[in-house]
């Protein structure tokens, strides 16, 4: 026990929340520690500014990407990709999940064929796209989806077939349908697990986004990130990592949010 | 011993078993588990069911609530042969079955939302069952915030409130604590009086049995044939009486226990 949680057993049966500095703090002095450490490591010169330049340098270029309009067509693009490679990840996924989840037949003529493109990396198959599709919009978007489709879509089966039989069988013994089942027994049974899913996919897009950026895009923060590189723009390069997980960040906290709200019964 | 408390021929939730056959298959063998049997049991009746663990309780209680179709013979309800699952029947399991999802209510009107009522008729009913098993004060709280009485409660509720004729119970209150168990027999017990229900109790629990059953049926595992011993005792029955500590003996005594 540290001294720090001695005095939070009052708080705790009171109902209390810790007080919000020091909950902050609990919670992100590393990440704190580490930023502090960045910016000194480049003042002092332990590392060369040129290799990893000092946060105000940073957040300066990264100002000004954004204030110039610059980085905004780039995050605008980038958006626009994952965006869409997400919904039609999502939008494929749930439906068919849910179908392979609740029909044994369909689900034995889907998995294998599922498990093999699953276990090909999409980078791999980023130059088949390209050949197919062409190097424009449609093979990038594509390539993402790819990724972006099987954690969603695993996650759902998984999800629906680990719905409790018992819980079944208790509604059908009322009198419940098939359909009535799977509305009011199997779906909001499988939440949990689809979310699960949802915030992998979102973390794939963003990872694929880069990638199929930095192939062959010129727009896009996964070009400025190889672009800023190419000509030792490096605290750019810095700005638009940061970026990245900054969008990253908000993805996954749009995603928990959603879950608070339709899956109350099932946190604290 | 009154009429009363037998319930009558004439009322309603009425069940008989014609030469219920059912096995199943093990390891590629037929494993029968129940063979033949017989019984007739009166509209209102309270009917226990005891035998030893893998005896064939529960495959019968399944076969009742039309979960489960027999190899041979029938189950009539009323007269009418079971086919499968029917609005006169509900069933309480030993684990509560609650959607983790709904609130109380909800999971109370569960079973009136499937079966057609809209919803606000469904909770306004439910809210009676509710309160009938004392839960008013947690109408809004979730599953998993209630102890396993209570949740058990909730359960009875849910059954309760599409108003069987027929209550189908499979070890309701076999996961509850001693004392705990000893007021929900209680409460079973005035539902029963109250509802004028069938009412048909599988436990492993013989004083439970003699404290809430009109009679006992007794199953076996190795097919003896079944016994159906009458619990001739007044109600409300009170567990220290002479006549109950001896049907008590007599009952255990079948079971080689002392
Ligand atoms: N779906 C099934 N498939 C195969 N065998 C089954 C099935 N259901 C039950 N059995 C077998 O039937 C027998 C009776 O089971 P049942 O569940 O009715 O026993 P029980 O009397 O309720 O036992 P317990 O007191 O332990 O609950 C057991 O031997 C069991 O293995
Ligand atoms: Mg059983």
């Amino acid at each position: 026990m540290t001294l720090q949680n001695l005095d939070t057993p009052a708080r705790r049966a009171r109902g209390l929340p810790a007080p919000p500095l020091r909950a902050f703090l609990s919670r992100y002095s590393l990440v704190i520690a580490f930023l502090v450490l960045w910016q000194a490591s480049g003042k002092l010169g332990w590392i060369s500014p040129a290799v990893l330049p000092p946060l105000d340098a940073i957040l300066g270029a990264l100002w000004t990407g954004i204030a110039s309009g610059a980085l905004v067509d780039d995050i605008a693009i980038s958006l626009q990709r994952a965006g869409l490679a997400f919904g039609a990840a999502v939008g494929l996924g749930i439906p068919l999940g849910l179908l392979m989840g609740q029909l044994r037949p369909v689900e034995r003529a889907l998995d294998p064929i599922l498990q093999l493109f699953r276990q090909t990396s999409a980078l791999a198959l980023y130059p088949v796209f390209i050949l197919l599709l062409g190097l424009g919009e449609t093979s990038k978007i594509f390539v993402i989806f790819w990724a972006t489709l099987f954690p969603t879509l695993l996650a759902t089966v998984g999800g629906v077939k680990q719905v409790d039989r018992k819980l079944i069988e208790m509604a059908e013994s009322y009198g419940a349908g098939r359909v009535q089942v799977f509305r009011r027994v199997v779906l909001p049974a499988s939440v949990p697990a689809i979310f699960v899913g949802l915030r992998l996919s979102a973390t794939t897009a963003l990872l694929l986004l880069i990638a199929a950026e930095m192939i062959g895009a010129n727009k896009g923060i996964g070009f400025q990130v190889m672009n800023a590189q190419y000509n030792f723009q490096i605290p750019l390069m810095f700005a638009a990592i940061l970026l990245m997980a900054a969008l990253g960040l908000a993805a996954n906290a749009v995603l928990v949010l959603l879950q608070r709200r339709l899956c109350r019964w099932s946190l604290d | 011993m009154t009429l009363d408390t037998l319930g009558d021929a004439t009322a309603r939730g009425a069940v008989s078993l014609r030469h219920l056959t059912k096995s199943f298959t093990l390891n590629g063998q037929p494993l029968p588990v129940l063979r033949n049997l017989s019984l007739d049991i009166r509209g209102g009746e309270s009917l226990a069911i005891v035998g030893p663990s893998g005896c064939g309780k529960t495959t019968l209680l399944r076969l009742l609530a039309g979960l489960e179709s027999a190899d041979g013979g029938q189950v009539l309800i009323d007269g009418a042969p079971v086919t499968g699952v029917g609005t006169e029947r509900a069933v309480i399991y030993q684990e509560p079955r609650l959607l983790p999802w709904l609130t109380v209510l909800e999971n109370v009107a569960f079973g009136l939302e499937v079966r057609g009522l809209p919803r606000g008729a469904a909770r306004d009913r439910a809210r009676r069952h509710v309160r009938l098993v004392g839960l008013s004060d947690f109408e809004t709280a979730y599953p998993r915030q209630l102890s396993g009485g209570m949740a058990q409660r909730v359960g009875i509720a849910r059954a309760l409130a599409v108003q069987p004729e027929i209550l189908l119970l499979d070890e309701p209150l076999g996961a509850l604590d001693a004392m705990t168990k000893l007021t929900m027999q209680e409460e079973l017990a005035r539902i029963w009086h109250e509802e004028k229900v069938t009412m048909i109790l599988v436990t492993h629990d013989l004083e439970e049995a003699i404290f809430l059953a009109d009679r006992v049926l007794v199953l076996s595992a190795d097919g003896t044939p079944p016994a159906v011993i009458p619990v001739d005792l007044p109600r409300p029955r009170d567990r220290n009486t002479g006549d109950f500590v001896r049907m008590r003996r007599m009952l255990m005594g079948r079971f080689g226990l002392h």
